[in-house]
């Protein structure tokens, strides 16, 4: 099940560039909240932040509090810890091109020691089946490599990928910009369902997807978060006018 | 000024459609130039260059062709010219060695008596290579993780530029820097260990005082072969996407997870690339070898034992072959190190086909 999460007063910087300025927001637990806002507003970042990815690089850096499900994850853990509780998946599917179907789904878990083979069947049969690939693949799971599938089927792997070592939060970083409407929409089908096991964090640029599939819609802009209320609200009657005129499309 | 000349620009290219110029045609006599913008008219007088791109492909199919004739010719040269030694041994030159008929032992190499087998060389040429690829690619791997994944800017630069530098330097430099600093090297602090330590497999017999040998030739064979194996490494694990590195982190990865599942794995079919262009150095290797193997026709289980290579014995005796059976014996082991290239080679692809089958070999 997944776990809430709590973002006091983050600060994000690339170089010299600050990128995110005073973030205060609270996640639900099982529900799928999405961050919108122009290119460049800092909306990636933010989801960087909370699994410790904005830190692989040299010049980033982080200050503020991010409790995921009450621990304090920049102060009480290393992101090694963290990144196994938090699901990423990234814009563009990035699945193991040498490794099989299989491999590619078990890979979180054989990273961390796990090598029996009937649980690890299981783990897989169950991932592929929750991001709705298994019936695709299901038939050449040893004998395929993850990039002979197409864009679609990539990032379902990829979602498998990360389901597998059963996260409490999964990240999403535009997960279907890349790809084309049919698949886009098995995306939002998936993350329909997911959302009562997982709490789901997902970027999107497209304002259609964040109302179809998120209770929660954050707005930002220039590092800020202007605003933060329920998708509803959000699309319908926003109380502030930066978040009116970009989801009535004046500008971004 | 724009109204004027649009009739000129209109008339030209129905013109040029009507009537293309033929190749070697003079476009300045057809009656229309006159009328032609100063740019049209320069074009137009350049022709459309037939002749010349006919003579470039034909220049380029012959440099392509050279390469075929010159690997025919040295082929042909090594078969004609080793013809003597053939007849005289045959298949055996490879595989057999004259038998004492008194002390019973092998006499693979003695040009005085005309008794000529290629078997030492073979050995040596396989041993001392093998021995420098045990030492050098795990190292430059090392070297090739080191500078992409986890070295400050600052460094990053120099080390690599000091790594490529290995590779400019001249074989007999290495000779001579084996002869003066790692033999004595070797002989004083390194092989005693080896003696006590793990004489009892018989790889390291305290029987060669020298310092010269198989092993010796190894070592300066891996410091040669370092750079174009670690700079090569280095390149393909650049080419790795850096959403590979992501993925692997993502799940919670260390740093060494990462290199190994995101970096090195994925890099692996370039790495094998790199090792077989290493060894394919270290077995036509010559001058460094010839000056530390001890240069002694022999086989033994020993490392710290003297040996040479095919190339050795080439570089050692060629100029003063004493009958037509050496020189013939000479060219035969040139042909022999011409084909066991080609066996590595061919070898080494294979296992590249091995690693790839599984997977389709899709990068992105």
């Amino acid at each position: 099940m997944g776990v809430g999460i709590e973002v006091t007063n983050l600060n994000a910087w690339y170089g010299t560039n600050h990128t995110l300025q005073d973030i205060d927001l609270n996640i639900p637990a099982n529900h799928a909240t999405a961050l919108i806002g122009p290119s460049g507003c800092g909306k990636s970042t933010f989801v960087r932040c909370l699994n410790r990815m904005h830190e692989t690089n040299p010049i980033a850096r982080v200050t503020g509090t991010v409790l995921i499900g009450g621990l304090d994850i920049y102060a009480d853990a290393k992101p090694v810890e963290i990144r196994r509780r938090v699901g990423m998946v990234f814009q563009r599917p990035n699945p193991f091109p040498t490794m099989s179907i299989y491999d590619n789904v078990a890979a979180g878990l054989k990273l961390n020691g796990y090598s029996n083979h009937h649980v690890l069947d299981e783990i897989v049969e169950k991932s592929l089946k929750n991001s709705a690939l298994w019936e695709e693949v299901k038939d050449d799971l040893k004998k395929k490599s993850g990039a002979s599938l197409s864009g679609g089927q990539q990032q379902r792997l990829c979602i498998a990928r990360a389901l597998a070592v059963d996260p409490e939060v999964l990240l999403m970083d535009e997960p279907a910009s890349a790809l084309d409407p049919v698949s886009t929409s098995k995306i939002e089908d998936l993350i329909f369902q997911l959302k009562s096991q997982y709490t789901i964090v997902i970027v999107t640029h497209n304002m259609q997807q964040a109302a179809r599939v998120a209770e929660k819609t954050g707005f930002f802009l220039n590092g800020r978060m202007v605003e933060f209320d329920s998708t509803h609200k959000i699309f319908t009657n926003p109380s502030d006018k930066r978040t009116e005129d970009y989801i009535t499309g004046r500008f971004g | 000024m724009v109204i004027a000349q649009v009739p000129e620009i209109r008339f030209n290219q129905s013109q040029l459609l009507t009537e293309p110029a033929l190749p070697g045609e003079q476009p300045s006599e057809q009656p229309a130039q006159q009328e032609a913008s100063a740019i049209r008219a320069y074009l137009l007088s350049r022709g459309n260059s037939a002749l010349a791109d006919r003579g470039f492909h034909w220049l380029m199919v012959l440099c392509a062709l050279s390469i075929f004739g010159i690997v025919v010719l040295i082929a042909t040269e090594l078969v004609v010219r080793s013809r003597i030694a053939w007849g005289a041994f045959g298949l055996d030159f490879f595989y057999k060695a004259f038998i004492d008929t008194y002390t019973g032992k092998p006499i693979y190499w003695d040009p005085v008596n005309g008794h000529f087998s290629a078997l030492p060389f073979l050995y040596g040429t396989l041993v001392s290579s093998f021995l420098a690829l045990l030492l050098a690619v795990p190292l430059a791997i090392g070297v090739a993780v080191f500078l992409t994944e986890m070295c400050p800017n600052w460094l990053r630069a120099p080390l690599a530029f000091l790594t490529e530098l290995l590779a400019a330097i001249p074989s007999v430099i290495y000779g001579l820097w084996a002869v003066f600093v790692l033999v004595p090297l070797l002989k004083e602090y390194v092989n005693p260990v080896l003696i006590k330590g793990l004489g009892w497999t018989g790889f390291f017999a305290d029987d060669n005082p020298t310092g010269l040998g198989f092993l010796t030739a190894g070592v300066i064979l891996a410091i040669m072969i370092l750079p174009i194996i670690s700079s090569l490494t280095r390149e393909v694990m650049i080419a790795v996407p850096h959403s590979q590195r992501e993925a692997v982190l993502a799940l919670g990865a260390t740093r060494w997870e990462m290199i190994r599942m995101g970096v090195l794995r994925n890099a692996r079919i370039g790495i094998v690339g790199a090792v077989i262009l290493g060894l394919g150095r270290a077995l036509g290797e010559t001058m460094a070898v010839a000056m530390v193997i001890g240069n002694s026709p022999q086989i033994q289980r020993s490392l710290l034992a003297n040996g040479s290579t095919m190339s050795a014995v080439i570089a050692n005796e060629f100029a003063e072959a004493s009958s037509d059976l050496h020189l013939s014996a000479l060219m035969e082991l040139g042909l022999a190190l011409f084909i066991v290239t080609i066996i590595v080679n061919a070898f080494a692809r294979m296992l590249v086909w091995m690693v790839t089958r599984g997977t389709p070999s899709s990068v992105h």
